[in-house]
């Protein structure tokens, strides 16, 4: 887990250039990270969202399985259908537990001829434990010398078809291999935006090199933690840590599109048979879109009542959402509350505010999928 | 000739009369970053020093705003909430949060003046 202690901190390959930038760092899940840059957050939020932002997400985790049964090694340890995975092709999946409980999010690239992995930094080292234990003969190995940037924004393809235009073809979660002014790299049109974009792969040996092209594309701004939290919530996708953790399940937490209908019928992950309970008979309380009708923000822990001002369920993500234009939120709620448009109250500073349960995303995504 | 004192949790006031002009300072919206929220109090409240009076939000985080002097609340900046961007751009004028008639002068004999505030901040970095 992330260490407090700044002596101890871990940086990625990028440290000196966000130094050089100017960015305001702050401890990150054990790592040295940039908050933001002298652009601030409410600038590189509206940057990404209108032109192409980048993030270095050096600090997650990198990991390839090898070996003929690692498709199906995975799926022992997730809900999503790894075997049916098509070469060249991306999915969003969760590691679950005996009690069908969320140990981290990830995602799966069918690579051609291994599996390419991307977890959360805070999880990491406990992610990579868990497979070596439950992946049996399948080769792992952790990436740990390559470095990660995203590229995010309706002018991502704009740059990297002057870079690489066979990218600008790659469809939404999908992979390949390609050379940015000759640096090779790994691509996945993906990202945590719901922006167009994509996460690129990069030895950490050429991540800087790397970086400072990107930056000279006259598009491409640096973007730091904070937008990328503020973009991510307005995206509706979930925080690890926060919108979902081994207390919550993919049925509650709305990841049911996560889960293939093979699977969902055959089962054979951890905590298959809660899971399968919840998707037969619903969840006892679902993760939804909340939108106050005031201005106040109400942020993470805030408790969300019914008309009557009983307790009906917590906010787990909530702020200001510049897109939006006021504040956005999400967080869990009894599955009777859980229908758009349920009018109920959040508790901020003691006093009961209006809001709504709302369809997420609060700003469109805007996905290239061909 | 108005008296400007300030906090060590980087609120300002500005004595003219018996009523003090209170904000935030420029350290304070800097390390907030862009302020996006504001809540003030109401007018006719009694607030004492040190406790809560108003509250400021960025993208990121909200913070509590602490009334500098205790007295009553006799005016607030009605603009403020629908253009909480002005902390930010001008937080020691068009930023500011309320006006409090103080019911103790004597609490601003404890407080640091402009430059007692200077050499306070150069002591945080």
């Amino acid at each position: 887990m992330a260490d407090a202690d700044h002596d101890a901190l871990r940086v990625t390959p990028l440290h000196a250039l966000h130094r050089e930038l100017g960015a305001k760092m702050v401890p990150f899940a054990g790592y040295d990270m940039p908050v933001q840059y002298p652009q601030g957050v409410l600038g590189e939020h509206n940057h990404t969202r209108a032109a192409a932002g980048l993030f270095d997400v050096s600090h997650m985790g990198q990991v390839r399985l090898d070996g003929a049964g690692a498709a199906a090694a995975l799926e022992t340890l997730v809900p999503a259908d790894i075997a049916g995975l098509a070469v060249g092709r991306t999915r969003y999946t969760q590691f679950t537990d005996v009690s069908g409980g969320i140990l981290d999010d990830l995602m799966v690239t069918n690579a051609g001829d291994h599996l390419f992995l991307v977890v959360n930094a805070a999880c990491k080292a406990q992610d990579i434990a868990h497979m070596r234990a439950g992946l049996g003969a399948v080769a792992l190995t952790e990436l740990a010398d390559r470095a990660l940037l995203a590229l995010q924004g309706p002018l991502a393809a704009t740059v990297m078809g002057r870079l690489a235009p066979e990218a600008t073809a790659m469809k939404f979660m999908s992979f390949g291999a390609a050379r940015l002014g000759g640096i090779p790299v790994w691509l996945t049109r993906s990202g945590y935006t719901g922006e167009d974009g994509f996460e690129i792969s990069v030895a950490a040996a050429d991540a800087e090199a790397l970086a400072r092209l990107l930056l000279a594309q006259p598009e491409v701004k640096p973007i730091g933690l904070g937008a990328r939290d503020s973009l991510r919530l307005e995206a509706g996708l979930c925080l690890y840590g926060h919108d979902i953790d081994t207390g919550t399940s993919p049925v509650e937490a709305d990841l049911v599109w996560s889960i293939q209908k093979r699977r969902r019928a055959e089962g054979g992950f951890p905590g298959a048979a809660r899971i399968q309970a919840e998707l037969a008979h619903g969840p006892s309380r679902k993760r939804v879109g909340i939108l106050p009708d005031g201005k106040a923000p109400a942020r993470e822990h805030t408790d969300i009542m019914d008309a009557a001002g009983r307790r009906i369920g917590t906010i787990t993500s909530g702020g200001f959402g510049p897109t939006a234009g006021g504040p956005v939120a999400m967080g869990y709620v009894e599955a009777a509350f859980a229908a758009p448009g349920t009018q109920v109250q959040l508790l901020v500073r003691g006093v009961p505010r209006p809001a709504r349960v709302a369809t997420m995303p609060f700003a469109p995504h805007r996905y290239f999928r061909g | 000739m108005a008296e400007l004192r300030f906090t060590k949790e980087h609120e300002w006031v500005r004595i003219e009369g018996d009523v003090g002009t209170c904000g935030i300072t420029d350290y304070a919206q800097s390390q907030l970053g862009d302020v996006v929220f504001v809540e003030l109090p109401a007018v006719g409240r009694k607030v004492a020093r040190g406790g809560d009076a108003a509250v400021v939000e960025s993208v990121k985080a909200a913070s509590e705003v602490y009334a500098p002097v205790s007295g009553e609340v006799v005016a607030v900046n009605e603009g403020l909430p629908d253009n909480p961007a002005q902390v930010n751009q001008s937080p020691m004028e068009d930023g500011w949060f309320m006006k409090i008639r103080l019911s103790d002068a004597a609490e601003l004999t404890a407080m640091m003046d402009e430059a007692g505030y200077k050499a306070y901040l150069a002591t945080l970095s």
